[in-house]
């Protein structure tokens, strides 16, 4: 077990290795000559207004907390698919009810309509 | 893998088994890390050029190289030589750790998979999981790379790149947790091993759902939303210039070998072929083929996809997410645990019968349930126009 996520481990160190390398290999034969121009935010020539990180809609927010309701459910849900054979009649009927009281919060979304985009 | 560590141990006699493991190791991840994502995306891109060109009427590269087969090493050398332009505002530690974020959560993921008989660099427990939580990451990256740049066009295809991936995501946790049920393990060699007949037979609705959702969680035509050029110019990576650029690229061609790759492992049988073992070189060797053939195959649909069908908007990408795609996985979920459990399931064959017939119902019930919606709505939609007039 442990020697599975040593492997892990090393590939993480290799596979950082390799952008890390290509930018210092990038730095070293690439030219430099900036300029403000150059340098400006980008927007298609026209000059910018502000900085970027103004405010967005709250849409996404709202899809992010329904997000987390699901993620969550399926950390759940994995172990018991592992142990399904092993186990007896009510671990179904258990997690039947477990998917649908969120599946009743997805249609409690949806009746909400927290999942229009508007 | 294991065989080649008893093999060292035996031919080298003062070697350790710890030491001989640590040498297989840091060699498969050197494959990984530096000789795979060349091949991967010089491969790829060129082939993927190619399909396209096809698809839309035209030659492709054809300049560099016999067929242009080149082109991949003549875009790295241009790259590589391209002057970096970062924005004067930007947050510069943040700027340059998302590109290699990228590459490293794509790399991070062939980690689990098993390419060939034997060959498979951790077979963790939590395989699928694994998977699932490293191609969180490539979200991560997303965010950072349209955060820092201090560009709205990059923040705004940051947050939709969010948006569209967490909305993937729990479709794709879905489809495989049928596909673990079905194989009662979540171990990828384990999953490989449980498949007797590929689970795309028995499991065709979880198989569509993973691979609609695998375009849309590589950010793929017609899920592209996040580098909607025609909108917001490249979305998330528009101040990106030059090497920097190149991992992004190099990220996003790794995750869609990685995603096909999975979607092999979980659906078409992996490796498994006939005369593939992990017996003799040659069986491995052979096993390693039908991988690479299967997941091109399954890349060749992705190019077909996003050569044939144009970009969505970002209300029915969502809808499409949370509207069809979870109650479908869902309802797949019940539907599947509930045949695997019926009383008169008692043999293999009856197993997969069983499987496919829940699938098939979920997919009736889901049509049933989507029309009957879609009538209302349409109704509804008329009666107000009516009631306009």
């Amino acid at each position: 077990m442990s020697s599975e996520f040593a492997f892990v481990g090393i590939l993480a160190v290799f596979a950082t290795l390799l952008p890390v390398a290509g930018l210092a290999v990038a730095w070293l034969v690439r030219p430099k000559k900036p300029n403000p121009i150059k340098q400006s935010t980008y927007e298609c020539g026209i000059e910018t207004r502000g900085e970027a990180w103004v405010q967005f809609r709250a849409c996404y927010y709202v899809f992010a907390l329904l997000f987390v309701v699901f993620d969550v459910e399926a950390a759940f849900l994995l172990p018991w698919a592992v142990a399904y054979n092993q186990l007896a009649l009510y671990a179904v009927v258990e997690a039947v009810i477990f998917v649908a009281i969120l599946a009743l919060a997805l249609v409690y979304a949806w009746r909400k309509d927290a999942l229009r985009w508007t | 893998m294991e065989a080649l560590i008893r093999w060292l141990v035996d031919t080298f006699p003062p070697l350790s088994e710890a030491l001989a493991r640590l040498i297989v190791y840091v060699l498969y991840s050197g494959v990984l890390a530096f000789v795979a994502p060349v091949l991967i995306v010089v491969a790829y891109t060129y082939m993927e050029r190619k399909v396209l060109a096809r698809i839309q009427d035209r030659v492709g590269p054809n300049r560099a190289g016999p067929l242009g087969v080149l082109q991949g090493f003549a875009d790295a050398v241009k790259m590589l030589t391209k002057e970096d332009v970062t924005p004067a505002c930007a947050d510069r530690v943040v700027f340059n750790l998302a590109p290699v974020l990228a590459t490293v959560a794509a790399i991070l993921v062939f980690a689990v998979l098993p390419v060939a008989p034997g060959v498979i660099g951790a077979d963790l427990q939590a395989g699928v999981l694994y998977v699932v939580a490293i191609g969180a990451l490539g979200e991560v990256a997303a965010l950072m790379a349209g955060w820092s740049s201090d560009n709205k066009f990059a923040l705004l295809g940051a947050f939709r790149a969010v948006a569209q991936l967490i909305a993937y995501e729990i479709p794709i946790v879905l489809a495989i947790l049928a596909v673990v049920l079905a194989a009662g393990s979540m171990q990828l060699g384990a999953i490989v091993a449980a498949q007797d007949i590929p689970f795309a037979l028995v499991l065709p609705v979880a198989f569509l759902v993973l691979l609609v959702a695998s375009i849309a969680e590589i950010g793929r035509s017609p899920f592209d939303l996040l580098e909607a050029e025609s909108e917001i110019v490249a979305g998330y990576h528009v101040e990106y210039s030059g090497m920097k650029f190149a991992f992004f690229f190099i990220g996003e061609y790794m995750h869609l070998f990685a995603s096909a790759g999975v979607i092999t492992t979980l659906f078409l049988g992996g490796w498994r072929g006939p005369l593939a073992s992990s017996d003799s070189l040659l069986g491995v060797l052979l096993g390693f083929i039908y991988f690479v053939v299967k997941t091109t195959a399954v890349i060749w649909i992705m190019m077909w996809v996003r050569g044939t069908l144009f970009r969505i908007r970002i209300d029915h990408l969502l809808d499409f997410a949370w509207k069809f795609l979870v109650p479908l996985g869902l309802i797949l979920v019940v539907a599947v645990a509930v045949a695997l459990k019926l009383p008169a399931v008692n043999s293999p064959a009856l197993r997969w019968i069983a499987l496919l017939g829940a699938n098939v119902i979920a997919a009736l019930l889901m049509m049933i349930v989507i029309s009957l919606l879609a009538r209302r709505s349409r109704s509804a939609a008329l009666r107000a126009v009516a009631g306009a007039d």
